[in-house]
């Protein structure tokens, strides 16, 4: 239950520094997806239920908060918690190269999903313009944010109670 | 759970793109309680970014504070010059009947308290709401140009999206010659601070780089005369009738904190009838049409021969 409402609180928290605080640690006009961020480190660290719940969590306060279509973001962080998910069973999460790895793609995957979306289906097709100035800069900004926002989640999970948490080695199936 | 979610999310964006424009009743009453943690957080946010900065200059600041009382003595005596100088000019303007335009506006002030989520699309969210008299399609302005529209509103906010973003377009026209031409957002020129215009009409070819343009009055959305910038780039299309370029808007985007909304409507004028007046309307065409049209059956009515 405690688990439960510190992720809650994460979630929202993130929702509201993305759209308000997060302007002034703007780059050349990106931001970093703290998002992304949040939903594939504790899908790393908790597995594929725990990932898709933060993910659909997450993304449903971002839509609330930032008043877009409500769902829009929920349905890819779903999707991105359940796809990260699938590394808590092959990767061990104390290593800071494979999160990192990861929320690099799982944002790629996210940026990948905002274009088709939004931008190509309205004939915005020069694709590579937007890689180069969008997709890229916002994949290593984010990637950048995550060394310490994974550390501090890796933290946060540690002190949370053990309802499914990653079980001890000896114990792994 | 993950097809349980998918469906879930499918569902809701269901919801939200059929009630979108009239913002859904989730959004408007969840507004009521972010808009106040927003802004407080974006005070903080101004706060640590006007602190860390004070912190870096505070040996030029001296300098520039002497340099500074000196210019206040001269602009001061500047000053109760223009005074004198504008009470002349306001009389003047009563006596020729010439009153600015946007002065008989209603206008009300706002801060912008967050902006839209990601990387793609300039929108942003004010601290003012219908309790204040916005409502949708209010026209919103920043110093000296129009900055975007209201796009949806709740009781203390109101979302703005600006006309730099990817999905805008707005009517405008060339002040100098009234014509007409649609300022269009593009992500791709925002680096260089210009926004695609598109189907400009000007057979005469006297329209020129450089040229002031401002909102057109055929517009449904946005008031006439509001400006918008400066043509930077002009070509001829490939269909050699309408022009194309580029356009530098007057507002600054990245820098915004405060812009004020008109909350004066642009009044179009088919929404303004009443259906009586409309049938009314209607019913006086056909008598007038009909004269002529009495001698050809009237599903042939398009043909030049008629």
């Amino acid at each position: 239950m405690k688990r439960k409402i510190v992720l809650l609180f994460l979630c929202l928290s993130a929702a509201f520094l993305e759209t308000s605080f997060l302007d002034y640690l703007e780059i050349a006009s990106i931001r970093p997806n703290l998002q992304v961020i949040l939903t594939t480190s504790f899908a790393l660290m908790c597995g594929v239920k725990s990932g898709m719940g933060v993910g659909f969590t997450a993304g449903l306060f971002l839509d609330v908060v930032s008043g877009g279509i409500l769902g829009y973001n929920a349905l890819i962080l779903t999707w991105i918690g359940y796809l990260a998910g699938i590394a808590y069973r092959i990767f061990y999460d104390d290593d800071i190269k494979t999160p990192l790895i990861l929320i690099a793609a799982t944002d790629l995957l996210f940026c990948f999903y905002q274009y088709m979306t939004t931008f190509m289906f309205r004939g915005r097709i020069h694709f590579f313009f937007y890689l180069k100035r969008i997709i890229i800069p916002e994949m290593l900004y984010t990637a950048m944010l995550a060394v310490v926002i994974y550390q501090l989640n890796f933290w946060i999970n540690k002190k949370l109670p053990l309802e499914g948490r990653r079980r001890a080695p000896g114990e792994r199936i | 759970m993950l097809v349980i979610l998918t469906i879930l999310c499918g569902f809701l964006i269901g919801i939200s793109i059929v009630s979108s424009g009239s913002s859904s009743p989730i959004g408007r009453y969840t507004g009521i309680v972010t808009a106040p943690i927003q802004k407080g957080l974006n005070r903080l946010g101004s706060f640590l970014g006007s602190f860390s900065s004070s912190l870096t200059d505070a040996a030029a600041l001296k300098a520039e504070n002497e340099e500074l009382l000196a210019k206040v003595d001269t602009l001061t005596a500047e000053n109760s010059k223009l005074v004198l100088d504008k009470e002349e000019l306001e009389r003047l303007q009563t006596l020729l009947d010439l009153r600015n335009q946007y002065s008989e506006l209603d206008i009300v002030a706002a801060h912008v308290i967050s902006r839209g989520s990601g990387n793609w699309f300039n929108t942003f969210t004010i601290d003012k709401g219908s309790a204040d008299g916005i409502k949708v399609d209010c026209n919103v302005l920043a110093g000296a140009g129009l900055v975007g529209i209201v796009t949806s509103v709740g009781r203390n906010w109101a979302r703005v999206r600006a006309i730099i973003d990817d999905d805008s377009n707005v009517s405008a026209m060339v002040s100098t010659t009234s014509d007409t031409c649609i300022i269009a957002g593009n992500l791709e020129l925002i680096d260089q601070g210009t926004l695609s215009l598109v189907k400009l009409t000007d057979d005469n070819n006297h329209v020129h780089v450089g040229d002031k343009v401002v909102t057109s009055s055929i517009s449904e959305k946005f008031l006439p005369g509001i400006l918008i910038g400066y043509i930077s780039e002009l070509n001829n299309d490939a269909n050699n009738l309408t022009k194309s370029g580029q356009l530098t808007p007057v507002v600054d985007f990245r820098h915004l904190q405060e812009v004020l909304i008109i909350r004066t409507l642009k009044v179009y004028v088919p929404s303004e009838e009443t259906p009586e007046e409309k049938a009314s309307g209607l019913e006086g065409w056909i008598d007038i049409e009909l004269p002529g049209m009495e001698t050809e059956p009237s599903s042939e009515s398009a043909s030049p021969s008629a």
